[in-house]
């Protein structure tokens, strides 16, 4: 049975609630960061980069059984470990549900200050493009 | 007398503050400085006491106004020695400045006619020149840079000809704060008959520039890298230059006459002051200046070199360091990588520990594309940074290192 959003994202909240500060929160991502494979090197190519003026990222999606599968890189190890707690997130999802689902959960895990315009970081644009390959995907499974 | 840097610190309200739970360390003073108590206080007493508009009421508070403001004018000329108040045109800072000239020279430059910029540019010493070359059909050519961070003036020397009409180079990298040899520059481009436009955005907080003694044609600076307010900055220009120069906007104050037939513009610098300008930016602008006179350029420069290389020796020490821009002459700024490690991880984790430096490409990708990187940590001094932070630095960006290799 597939998770929700919703329940995806409680249960992210949950497990870094248990991080007694920052540091740890951090520790955890870039474990994240480094240990994921995250892209095949097939789709990261310029068509699938998403430019920050800080860090880069590559988002490429596919669609499976009416689901969304996403997968994503940076070359910065932060960025990275954002990106697999987002694609945990909304990766497998119908694209529905990633259109009515919201990020509130990055600030309640005290990442917020990495979805602000000013990092410039690529992952503002990719939560964009996520919701766009949403669209694009929902509007061709109506027709 | 001696550098007294708790005293001075003393003067920025801002450098009690924490930061994330630690005292603030600010290392990104060239992208903006801190301002002092005395600066601040301008801009409230403008406000709380003489606010009118400039240049024209006859009425008491507006000539108090236009006073103080041709007052800041004043202290410019004086500060940089040029010859006349009327060569320092307000402006909101290097930018719109730069803007200025290149706007103006979009009339005068024909196809054919050959320009020159530097391999070190910030973008807004290159867009408005491409730009600039784009509707004119002269040609842009650079003056490339080496391993160092230096530029070339050897290769500077076989581009130039009689064909080029411009040359613009920053007075300092804002990248790798390097110090180019402008006086140079600017002599060898005079024996073609090319003008100079100067960058001092950089420069203007750690060294002073003598305008006529440097011959230069055009400089260009924001106050707000000085201790100044933002949104404030100045062009100087030749009277010469400035008088051949097309207006760059519209608008009330940079008029003589206006009928419908025709409009005559204003002398300078009101030509090209178009608008209520920030009257109390100009003003505060002037006090920051008096501020960095009365601890004296020299004094600030060599206690800056004092930091730069406490800081270069202590960051050499870690392993995997690499430092760009390591020429002889540079200011206060250390653009740097850690091998294996992108700067955005090193800026966010050292951000997490209270010390503010800048990452990414600077608005210098040619830099960045010379070196094959896609951005530099940089930590930039102010003569109100100390030893003892640099210290915090340092653990800060070990620390980062540990955590992310």
């Amino acid at each position: 049975m597939m998770m929700t959003i919703e329940s995806i994202q409680e249960e992210i909240i949950d497990e870094f609630s248990m991080f007694d500060d920052w540091m740890q929160r951090y520790e955890y991502m870039i474990d994240l960061g480094k240990s994921v494979p995250l892209i095949s090197n097939s789709n990261k190519t310029d068509d699938h980069l998403i430019k920050g003026c800080q860090s880069k990222v590559w988002l490429h999606a596919a669609l499976e059984d009416g689901k969304i599968v996403f997968t994503a890189d940076s070359d910065a190890i932060i960025t990275k470990g954002i990106i697999a707690i987002l694609l945990r997130v909304f990766s497998n999802q119908k694209p529905e549900n990633i259109l009515a689902a919201n990020t509130n959960f990055v600030d309640e895990i005290g990442l917020k200050e990495h979805l602000s315009l000013t990092r410039a970081n690529g992952l503002v644009s990719m939560i964009k493009q996520l919701k766009l390959y949403a669209l694009a995907y929902e509007t061709q499974l109506k027709n | 007398m001696s550098f007294d840097v708790q005293k001075i610190r003393q003067d920025f309200p801002i450098l009690q503050r924490k930061v994330n739970g630690y005292p603030l360390v600010y290392f990104d003073n060239a992208a903006t400085s801190q301002k002092p108590q005395v600066v601040i206080d301008s801009i409230v007493d403008y406000y709380s006491n003489y606010n009118a508009n400039i240049h024209r009421g006859v009425h008491s508070l507006s000539q108090e106004a236009t006073d103080v403001y041709e007052l800041a004018r004043e202290k410019i000329k004086q500060h940089f020695n040029a010859k006349h108040n009327h060569e320092i045109i307000f402006t909101s800072g290097t930018t719109h400045s730069i803007n200025i000239v290149a706007s103006g020279y979009s009339e005068i430059l024909q196809k054919g006619d050959e320009v020159i910029v530097s391999a070190m540019e910030h973008h807004s010493n290159i867009v408005p020149w491409q730009m600039l070359c784009e509707k004119t059909g002269a040609v842009l050519k650079v003056i490339p840079m080496n391993e160092e961070g230096n530029l070339l003036v050897s290769d500077y020397d076989t581009i130039l000809s009689s064909a080029t009409k411009l040359v613009f180079v920053n007075h300092v990298s804002n990248a790798l704060g390097t110090i180019n040899p402008i006086k140079e520059i600017i002599e060898k481009a005079h024996q073609y008959g090319a003008k100079v436009l100067i960058d001092g955005a950089q420069a203007c907080s750690h060294i002073l520039p003598d305008f006529q003694d440097l011959d230069v044609d055009f400089y260009v600076a924001s106050a707000h890298k000085m201790c100044g307010p933002t949104g404030v900055g100045f062009l100087y220009g030749k009277s010469e230059l400035l008088n051949i120069l097309p207006p760059y906007q519209g608008g009330g104050e940079m008029i003589k006459e206006v009928t419908f037939k025709k409009t005559t513009y204003a002398e300078l610098p009101h030509k090209f002051e178009a608008g209520t300008p920030n009257i109390s930016g100009g003003i505060a602008f002037g006090v920051a200046l008096d501020y960095l006179s009365a601890i004296g350029i020299d004094a600030i420069n060599s206690y800056e070199n004092e930091l730069l290389n406490y800081a270069t020796e202590k960051l050499l020490e870690i392993e995997g360091l690499k430092i760009y821009g390591t020429g002889k002459e540079k200011t206060a700024v250390i653009s740097f990588n850690i091998e294996g490690i992108h700067p955005y991880d090193i800026g966010t984790i050292v951000d997490k520990l209270g010390v503010a430096v800048r990452t990414g490409h600077h608005c210098a990708q040619p830099i960045m594309e010379f070196y094959k990187i896609p951005g530099t940590v940089r930590a930039s001094f102010a003569f109100y940074n100390t030893k003892k932070e640099i210290d915090i630095f340092i653990e800060a960006i070990k620390k980062a290192k540990m955590m992310l290799s």
